[in-house]
């Protein structure tokens, strides 16, 4: 790996882990109700809030109550986004004079916001209004990133708390995560990346005409479209709550979403920022630091080798690229390696990154193309989202998910030292195997059913709109094509939303599958761990001895790495065989 | 009977028979059902047959042979893990049926009325009922087990204990109950019956080891769910290769979709076959284990919980110290010559046939060289002990001697007409406080010093106590003792906590508090006064030689009536949990290997490339399938003794016994099925059947 790449990555990770604790503990403080600064100045807004809302924000709630005000909260978000998107013509705000959103494909996004996945299957540039993207998109990147961090740190209090019979309020949890972390965060990036010239305002779309016009003579292009809009509110929170979804439908890779090395390492910071920086904020609410930390340090010890994994795949470039004689070292001139699909003002290292962060976190933006990474540079993105989006994962659910798989991991160790199994004090019984189980186990099914089906043959062709012809649905069938996917069930399945490329999903038939694979990804898991939080709050704490398991310990994080490469590896392996293996292998042995 | 139990050897030769013939019965879809793991086997095995048979008739691209011998091994591995299971059934009930010998049916005399002058009938054992009164005489058998109402007997309980001195068992007081099956040696007992047939100990013991009865424990719930999850996944992964395949082979324009009898194969070769179908053999061993050590568990859930015990309440007298005090210092008043009170200490002892007065005799032969006296030759007479005088002693030759605590023995010395030295008191005050207990001597109206009598902490039980603290485990003296004494024992014996002047309340308020701390209790007890403290507690051991009333309160009884016993049953628990643990982890980590035997196989006709991943070099596709479902059968075999022995424990702490079965389970397991694997396949070639 050359000098520039390994600056690059430590740089990153310098800055995101040096932003983890005071981060972490100012959530921990902001959930926890202790005083910080910021209630001071907007505490007034909270609490006309709550009177404006009718809510109690004293009275605590049992997990079924927390888990049905979750539900009816995010029902009523899903209505009112479909509304918004099928009536969108009829509203302002709309220069360019969209119409109402395909009922299918208004579906599909409606899910895909409110359930935090942020899969695209529309273009934002070409059919959504400026109305529709900040009241309707805009909106669920703030709530659905907040649902999840409510829900997280419900469990969190269901660890901390003993022989309690409550878990927190929801709205309160809600309102705070928005008012005290998104927006400040989000504002402060916002004005940094129209700094950087990311656009942001409520004007037509611009025609420029080209310096130097293409296209063959019958139809040169001269002129082009340049797409405006109110994009860096919305990107700012795109990257910070793991939601991904672009204002442009190319996403960060788009010039006017993220414009300049700085933008992008900004973006690519707000990736992983909270998601980070929640281990901390668990360990201080769970009163040992030291958990959170291991936490971290277990993400970490799967994120690193395999970003750097990345990096190497593609800056080793293709067999294909070698034989017609195009140079792929890197030198001061030329980035060398794969660049096909990657903006040259961000390189490999970059790109990469990029790739492993947005799908290490349930994030899903790109700035290049997946679809044309090397197979081993693809493998790993579509691998990261298939250990169930819990290597720092999603707001919350990236943490809430990586909790369960700690249960599992506990309870694998504490029979091999002849206990009952322990988590923070509280005991690991069958109820808790029982939801810890659910959750490990829903998302594969969700990618794999999903992509059987697909598969099957619905999923390969269909029959055009506007023509009537039946085409093919991906560029490249055979095992590429199988990986397209794979990929995207991955991604929908453990509510990701990073698209590979390569395959048509805006289909009646993608667009139901895979809004079914997101909500039940979603709301399928946030119940069990609802009801894990409460049969743990109701619980006693064992006291500590010598005989309890310390799960702050590098063997037991290596122990928990164990534990979810193994699950990840041992269920996709035979799908994974069919598609980059293949295709890793059929390259290298040419 | 204890003895030959605990030689028996793991494949005894009629065990092994009689195993065999139950794995072929527990082929019964009602009893495979219970097992999620060993089910989808079974399911998979009727498959695979049905379609060998299918090929054999009818042909297909895939020879009947293959699917035959993938069907055939399918099978094996089923009748293995019910082996295991009959195997430890097998050992566990021959050990039941060697003490249910004696259970076989006695004849009782049932009296009419708790009167031995009652009117008697003779039934058949098997037809008393709870509450019922019989009459046991010399040579009877106790019918059932119950408790004395009337009378005093010897009764021998060596068939049930091992132990050849017959014992007294009596009415009233912390003796009075008897097992079923035991012999009065002498005189008579009245016993009302306490239990109805079938429900005494011993059948609930051996209910315990018979499988079908058995109750599945907490923890071995939890662990189906996890295995039934992993079970769930690996069925969708291996079927969705179906689809997956079939359009590797159109897009790829090469091969066969995968068969369904490979995909069955890959299946039973990932879920997790060597813990699933070694589950309830670990179990029913870990009871068995239990009994072997002669401890009858009324529940599987209190072996479990045994294990996770986190403090240990402990007697003192009998588990902590030997059940007598000694002498082991004579203290002379001033003036008085220190010969001279060994002397009169020695003449007040020669008598005094309690273990104190023996061990008076002993310390002034062994330390003052005074060899023992006949008392019948020096003409003295003994004075024994009683309750009003509190003192013992001899008169000889018109001399009073005699020994006792020390305001008996002022109060001796005062009538007299003498005075007890302040020394003397001051010395028994002093002993008293180190936790030892005084024994003053005086000659008439003279008090001639002190005897320290002290509580002998038993030989190696500190380093016991040592072990347990590493294990996580507190432990706690429980004694009648004052608190200074109770104090300097504890500190002596290394116990971490103690419980002076300890009484049945304080016992269970003691239990109550650690248990809303969050820890498990366990505790023995014997005495009626015990029950309440037994039934509180999470582990709770009675011993045999107690009331009916305290195995009724508890969860386990000790055959051997041995206190010390509770630390081999929390280590017998923990054994029980670790096996598990490290064959699931072994269990796991085997799945690595056998993808890279059965996938490049699988697909080697659409994506010969794949063949690359054959880092087993394993000699065509089909051997490399049938390799990985051999493996998978016989590492069940292979695994059956460490499943009925148990991981051994070893006491240290949990972050250290933790990565050391990752290191022998988890990365053994990772990489021995590689070297099985390739082992299998290069037999198989060298048979010829590849």
């Amino acid at each position: 790996m050359s000098t520039n790449a390994c600056l690059q990555l430590s740089l990153y990770l310098v800055v995101l882990l040096a932003c983890v604790k005071p981060l972490g503990a100012y959530m921990a403080r902001v959930y926890q109700g202790r005083p910080f600064v910021l209630d001071r100045v907007l505490g007034w807004l909270e609490r006309s809030l709550y009177r404006l809302a009718g809510v109690n924000d004293q009275a605590e709630m049992t997990w079924r109550q927390y888990a049905t005000a979750v539900l009816v909260f995010n029902g009523i978000g899903f209505l009112a986004l479909y509304a918004l998107l099928r009536l969108q013509g009829f509203l302002p705000l709309n220069p360019q004079k969209f119409g109402a959103v395909r009922p299918d494909l208004a579906f599909n996004t409606s899910v895909s916001f409110v359930t935090n996945t942020n899969w695209q299957s529309y273009g934002g540039e070409s059919s959504l209004s400026y109305l529709s993207q900040m009241l309707g998109l805009g909106v669920q990147n703030f709530v659905s990133a907040a649902t999840g961090m409510s829900v997280l740190v419900a469990l969190i209090r269901g660890l901390a708390r003993r022989s309690s019979e409550t878990i927190g309020n929801f709205w309160v949890d809600l309102t705070r995560s928005v008012l005290y972390i998104l927006l400040p965060l989000s504002l402060v990036l916002a004005l940094v990346l129209v700094s950087q010239g990311v656009v942001q305002n409520f004007r037509p779309y611009e025609r420029a005409s080209l310096i130097d016009s293409s296209g063959a003579e019958a139809n040169t292009v001269a002129e082009q479209t340049l797409p405006m809009g109110p994009a860096a509110s919305q990107i700012a929170i795109k990257q910070l709550g793991t939601n991904g979804g672009g204002f442009f439908n190319a996403n960060s890779s788009h010039p006017y979403e993220n414009p300049t090395p700085l933008s992008n390492f900004l973006q690519m910071l707000a990736i992983l920022l909270i998601p980070a920086a929640l281990c901390h904020t668990f360990g201080v609410m769970a009163g040992d630091t030291r958990q959170g930390r291991a936490i971290l340090a277990a993400m970490l010890a799967v994120f690193v080798p395999l970003a750097l994994g990345t990096v190497v795949a593609e800056q080793a470039g293709t067999s294909i690229l070698a034989k017609n004689g195009i140079s792929q070292r890197a030198s001061s001139s030329s980035p060398g390696g794969n660049m096909e699909g990657k903006e040259t003002r961000f390189g490999i290292t970059d790109s990469a990154l990029w790739a492993c962060a947005t799908t290490a976190a349930s994030n899903g933006c790109v700035n290049s193309m997946h679809d044309s990474f090397t197979p081993l540079g693809g493998l790993i993105p579509l691998w990261l989202m298939q250990l169930g989006e819990v290597v720092f994962g999603g707001m919350g659910s990236g943490l809430y998910g990586m909790l369960m798989f700690v249960v599992v991991a506990v309870f694998v160790a504490g029979l091999m030292v002849g206990r009952t199994p322990e988590y923070l004090g509280k005991k690991i019984e069958v109820y808790e195997m029982k939801m810890a189980s659910l959750i490990i186990l829903i998302p594969p099914l969700l990618v794999l059913i999903g992509t059987a089906v697909a598969v099957s043959g619905p999923g390969l062709a269909a029959r055009d709109r506007d023509t009537g012809t039946v085409a093919a649905l991906s560029n490249t069938p055979g095992a590429h094509g199988f990986t397209e996917i794979l990929y995207t069930y991955s991604s929908t399945g453990n509510n990701n939303g990073s698209a590979f490329s390569g395959l048509s999903t805006d289909v009646p038939f993608y667009n139901l599958t895979l809004a079914v694979a997101m909500l039940a990804a979603r709301f399928w898991l946030i119940i069990p761990i609802l009801a894990v939080a409460g049969s743990l709050a109701r619980k006693k704490s064992a006291p500590q001895s010598a005989g309890t398991l310390p799960t702050h310990t590098p063997l037991f994080v290596g122990l928990l790495v164990c534990v979810v490469l193994l699950v990840g590896a041992l269920t996709f392996v035979p799908a994974l065989a069919l598609g980059p293996i293949v295709e890793q292998l059929q390259m290298t042995s040419h | 009977m204890a003895a030959t139990s605990k030689s028996r050897r793991l494949f005894d030769s009629s065990l092994v028979r009689q195993a065999l013939a139950g794995s072929f019965r527990k082929l019964d879809p009602r009893r495979q059902v219970r097992n999620p793991v060993m089910f989808t086997v079974f399911v998979g095995s009727l498959l695979t047959s049905c379609l060998g048979i299918e090929s054999l008739l009818f042909g297909g691209h895939e020879s009947a042979g293959f699917v035959l011998s993938i069907s055939a091994w399918l099978w094996f591995t089923l009748i293995f893990a019910n082996f295991a299971e009959a195997l430890a059934e097998g050992r566990g009930k021959a050990q039941a049926d060697t003490l249910r010998k004696m259970k076989r049916d006695v004849e009782a005399k049932r009296l009419d009325a708790p009167d031995r002058n009652s009117a008697c009938r003779t039934m058949l054992a098997s037809q008393l009922r709870k509450g019922d009164v019989v009459l046991v005489e010399t040579g009877d058998l106790v019918p059932a087990d119950g408790e004395v109402i009337e009378g005093v007997a010897s009764v021998d309980e060596s068939a049930i204990t091992g132990e050849s001195a017959p014992v007294i068992r009596e009415s009233g007081g912390d003796r009075s109950s008897v097992t079923g099956g035991t012999r009065v040696l002498s005189d008579w007992l009245i016993v009302r019956v306490s239990t109805n047939p079938g429900e005494a100990f011993l059948d609930r013991m051996i209910a315990l080891v018979e499988g079908a009865k058995r109750q599945k424990t907490p923890n071995e719930i939890a662990l189906d769910i996890l295995l039934a999850a992993l079970t769930i996944v690996f069925l969708v992964a291996c079927t969705t290769l179906l689809p997956f395949s079939k359009y590797s082979v159109q897009t790829a324009g090469q091969g066969h979709p995968i068969t369904i009898s490979v995909v069955v194969a890959l299946l039973v070769c990932l879920i997790p076959t060597t813990i699933g179908g070694l589950l309830s053999a670990i179990g029913i061993a870990g009871m068995d284990r239990m009994i072997r050590s002669n401890v009858i568990a009324t529940s599987g859930r209190a072996v479990e919980a045994a294990g996770d015990v986190d403090v240990l309440l402990l007697d003192k007298t009998g588990t902590i110290t030997l059940g007598n005090r000694q002498a082991v210092e004579f203290i002379p008043a001033p003036g008085v010559d220190l010969d001279a009170l060994v002397d009169v200490a020695q003449l007040a002892s020669l008598a005094d046939e309690t273990p104190e007065g023996r061990s008076i005799v002993v310390l002034a032969k062994e330390k003052y060289g005074l060899r023992g006296r006949n008392v019948h030759e020096l003409g003295a007479t003994f004075v024994p002990f009683s309750a009003q005088t509190r003192l013992s002693g001899v008169q000889l030759d018109g001399r009073e001697i005699r020994k006792g605590e020390t305001e008996a023995v002022e109060a001796f010395v005062r009538q007299h007409g003498g005075q007890t030295a302040s020394e003397v008191r001051r010395a028994a005050e002093e002993i008293a406080k180190r936790g030892g207990t005084p024994l003053v001597v005086a000659e008439g109206g003279n008090a001639l010093g002190v005897v320290h009598l002290k509580d002998i902490v038993k030989g190696g039980i500190k380093e016991r106590f040592v072990q347990l603290r590493r294990m996580g485990i507190k432990t706690v003296m429980i004694t009648g003792d004052n608190p200074l004494t109770a104090a300097a024992i504890a500190a002596e014996a290394g116990v971490d906590d103690f419980l002076a002047q300890a009484t049945p309340e304080a016992k269970l308020k003691m239990i109550r508090s650690y248990q809303a701390e969050g820890r498990l209790v366990a505790m023995t007890g014997d005495g009626t006064n015990d029950s309440p403290a037994l039934a509180q507690a999470d582990v709770a051991v009675a011993m045999n030689s107690g009331t009916q009333a305290a195995k009724e309160a508890g969860n386990m009884v000790d055959l051997d009536s041995n206190p010390t016993k509770l630390i081999e049953i929390v280590e017998i628990g923990k054994q029980l949990l670790m096996t598990r643990g490290a064959l699931t982890t072994f269990s796991l980590a085997n799945d690595v290997a056998k993808y890279f035997a059965v996938i490049p196989a699988a697909f080697a006709s659409t994506y010969p490339v794949l063949g690359r991943l054959n880092v087993m070099r394993l000699t065509t596709p089909e051997s490399a399938v049938m390799s990985a479902v051999i493996f998978n059968a016989l590492i069940i075999v292979m695994l059956i003794p460490l499943a009925l022995r148990g991981v051994s424990y070893r006491p240290v702490g949990a972050e250290r016994l933790l990565r050391d079965h990752m290191l022998v389970y988890g990365l053994g397991g990772l990489f021995t099925p590689f070297i099985g694997i390739k082992v299998v396949d290069l037999f198989l070639f060298a048979v010829g059947l590849t």
